[in-house]
């Protein structure tokens, strides 16, 4: 009765019946609309990427013959235990190093705009200062480190500046430096940190701009009302509430200059990190598995680092 | 917590300098794409030109490099488009085991670094002696371009109230006109924020297509090459403005379209 009232109120109802079959049969199945809209997502991270994760894991298993340069299918550590030979224990301790120092650098760089983005910038202004962050983020990755070999390049911009400045001296202090000096500064251990600091720069100032934006003007106002200076404020107040920040934002420098390659065969003394090492095994050399093995080191740093940064509150500030 | 006072000069000046910092590198590429020296990065150039964007023009390798990473960002972002939204409509519309893993898997290819992708798709692709092909760079570029999109839609999706769904189905519409009438005009701005993200990623990434793409160059692969074995700097020089410029628009649009709807 009621059905045929609604067919005289849509008489021209174009709809076939198959159709209204199907709606009505997904409409009563959500599970299986779920499943569905989940299938080919699922398919393709879980099957595709999982998947190349798994054989990523089990190649660094495998190990190459040295005679033969064939790869072998063959369950061993061998490869694991190439990690520890002393050249590339070094390896790893430089990329190490390198990652802290980067991360040290672009907290320190960072914290300045964030705090004025969260503090003193206008409404107007923020949305400015935030879109010019986000564009270096965007752009070309290897563009931007391309331009540090211009900057840094022996009569490049930066070499102009210091011999404007009469800083030549300084410069060549800085260069006689064992371990990080070089010929010029875009092949010492300056220019990769260089280029490195600025690349992954906006990685920082955003979560700690973040950071800054939750401290409540309350507490600020608070520790103003008991005598606290400016200082005083920023280093016990503002500081200690906006440390998750730093953390949640040296989980990206940290990471990305763990797993980096291209930063260091553009600029830099010729010195190894761990991603150069990994790319120069699975293409020239032919070494998958040892490529494979030296990948697994930054994601287990990663993870170990990741339970830390959980720990300190890191992901609320993401 | 905003402060009702003016910043502090110190303050101002570093954040400048930072300001400063961030752009140096862009000044400095566009002012040597026309610099008349064909070797070397001598500052202050010796004379400016406008031949190298001619040489450029005429440099059939790079119009190769950049028709194939058009096509590539292109059918990157299509697939990305797709699989993030369904993903997003999946997660918003219903609360089921292993949800929270979802976000986390889709995170996962951007957030290890590029290597570990990389290298992982290249030794499936070695496992499997898959050819390396166009289709090869697409799978590796989609697989961290579906982040971007289900961001977007499903930050969309939860702004979104679901007043309007309810009323579309008591109004007698089906599921999947309520779709296409309610939630897809809605979900437009959002598909296009996270589709032109996806797209400038595609265009600019370099790290995993170095693992997947075999011989053949996309355009960062192509300056990538220059880098190493160099030829007419300065057209590397035209080539990277080229691409600042293609990336720096589509972000710019993209942020437009998301703050615009956030002021709704």
């Amino acid at each position: 009765m009621l059905v045929s009232l609604f067919k005289n109120l849509y008489p021209q109802s174009p709809r076939s019946t198959f159709y209204r079959r199907s709606v009505n049969f997904f409409y009563r199945h959500p599970r299986l609309v779920l499943l569905l809209l989940l299938a080919a997502p699922l398919f393709w991270l879980g099957i595709v990427y999982l998947g190349s994760l798994a054989a990523l894991l089990i190649q660094s298993f495998y190990h190459l013959d040295d005679f033969t340069g064939q790869v072998v299918r063959q369950f061993t550590l061998a490869t694991y235990g190439e990690l520890f030979t002393r050249a590339n224990l070094d390896v790893i301790r430089r990329t190490l190093t390198m990652a802290t120092v980067v991360t040290i650098a672009d907290a320190i760089l960072a914290f300045p705009i964030a705090y004025y983005m969260a503090r003193y910038a206008s409404p107007g202004l923020k949305g400015i200062l935030y879109l010019a962050v986000l564009m270096p983020l965007w752009s070309n990755y290897l563009v931007r480190v391309y331009a540090w070999k211009l900057i840094l390049a022996k009569e490049g911009v930066l070499s102009w500046l210091i011999q404007q400045l009469h800083l030549n001296g300084l410069l060549n202090a800085v260069l006689s430096l064992p371990g990080i000096g070089g010929p010029s500064l875009s092949v010492s251990a300056i220019g990769p940190f260089l280029a490195f600091v600025y690349v992954w720069l906006p990685y920082m100032i955003l979560p700690l701009q973040a950071a800054l934006e939750r401290v409540p003007a309350s507490l600020i106002e608070a520790s103003a009302d008991l005598g606290g200076r400016g200082w005083a404020t920023l280093r016990w107040v503002i500081l200690p509430l906006a440390f998750p920040g730093v953390v949640a934002g040296s989980i990206f420098t940290f990471s990305l200059t763990l797993g980096d390659f291209i930063v260091p065969s553009i600029l830099g003394n010729s010195s190894f990190y761990i991603g150069q090492v990994a790319y120069i095994q699975q293409g020239t050399a032919g070494n998958i598995p040892l490529a494979a093995a030296f990948t697994v080191v930054p994601m287990l740093i990663m993870t170990v680092y990741l339970i830390m940064a959980k720990r300190l509150g890191a992901f609320d500030a993401l | 917590m905003p402060s009702k006072r003016s910043a502090p000069l110190g303050l101002k000046i570093a954040v400048g300098l930072v300001l400063a910092f961030l752009y140096l590198p862009f000044t400095v590429i566009l002012l040597y794409a026309f610099t008349t020296e064909d070797s070397g990065f001598t500052f202050p150039p010796p004379g400016l030109t406008l031949h190298w964007f001619t040489v450029a023009a005429g440099r059939s390798d790079l119009w190769q490099a950049l028709t194939l990473s058009l096509q590539v960002a292109t059918i990157a972002t299509l697939l990305a488009l797709v699989l993030g939204t369904l993903a997003a409509l999946a997660v918003y519309r219903t609360a089921f085991f292993g949800r929270e893993s979802i976000s986390f898997l889709l995170l996962l290819p951007i957030a290890l670094p590029g290597i570990v992708t990389g290298i992982a798709l290249r030794s499936a692709i070695g496992l499997t002696s898959i050819p390396f092909s166009f289709w090869t760079i697409v799978v590796g570029h989609a697989t961290f371009c579906i982040v971007v999109v289900y961001n977007n839609v499903l930050a969309r999706l939860r702004r979104t109230s679901t007043s309007l769904t309810e009323a579309s189905m008591d109004l007698g519409a089906d599921s999947l006109q309520t779709f296409r009438h309610i939630l897809l005009p809605q979900l437009a701005t959002a598909l296009l924020a996270g589709g032109l993200l996806a797209f400038a990623l595609s265009f600019d990434e370099v790290i995993v297509t170095t693992f997947t793409s075999g011989q053949k160059a996309t355009l960062p692969i192509w300056i990538l090459n220059q880098l190493v074995r160099p030829r007419q700097r300065p057209v590397t020089n035209v080539a990277a403005v080229f691409v600042i410029a293609a990336t720096f628009i589509p972000i710019w649009v993209s942020h437009r379209l998301s703050r615009a709807a956030e002021s709704d």
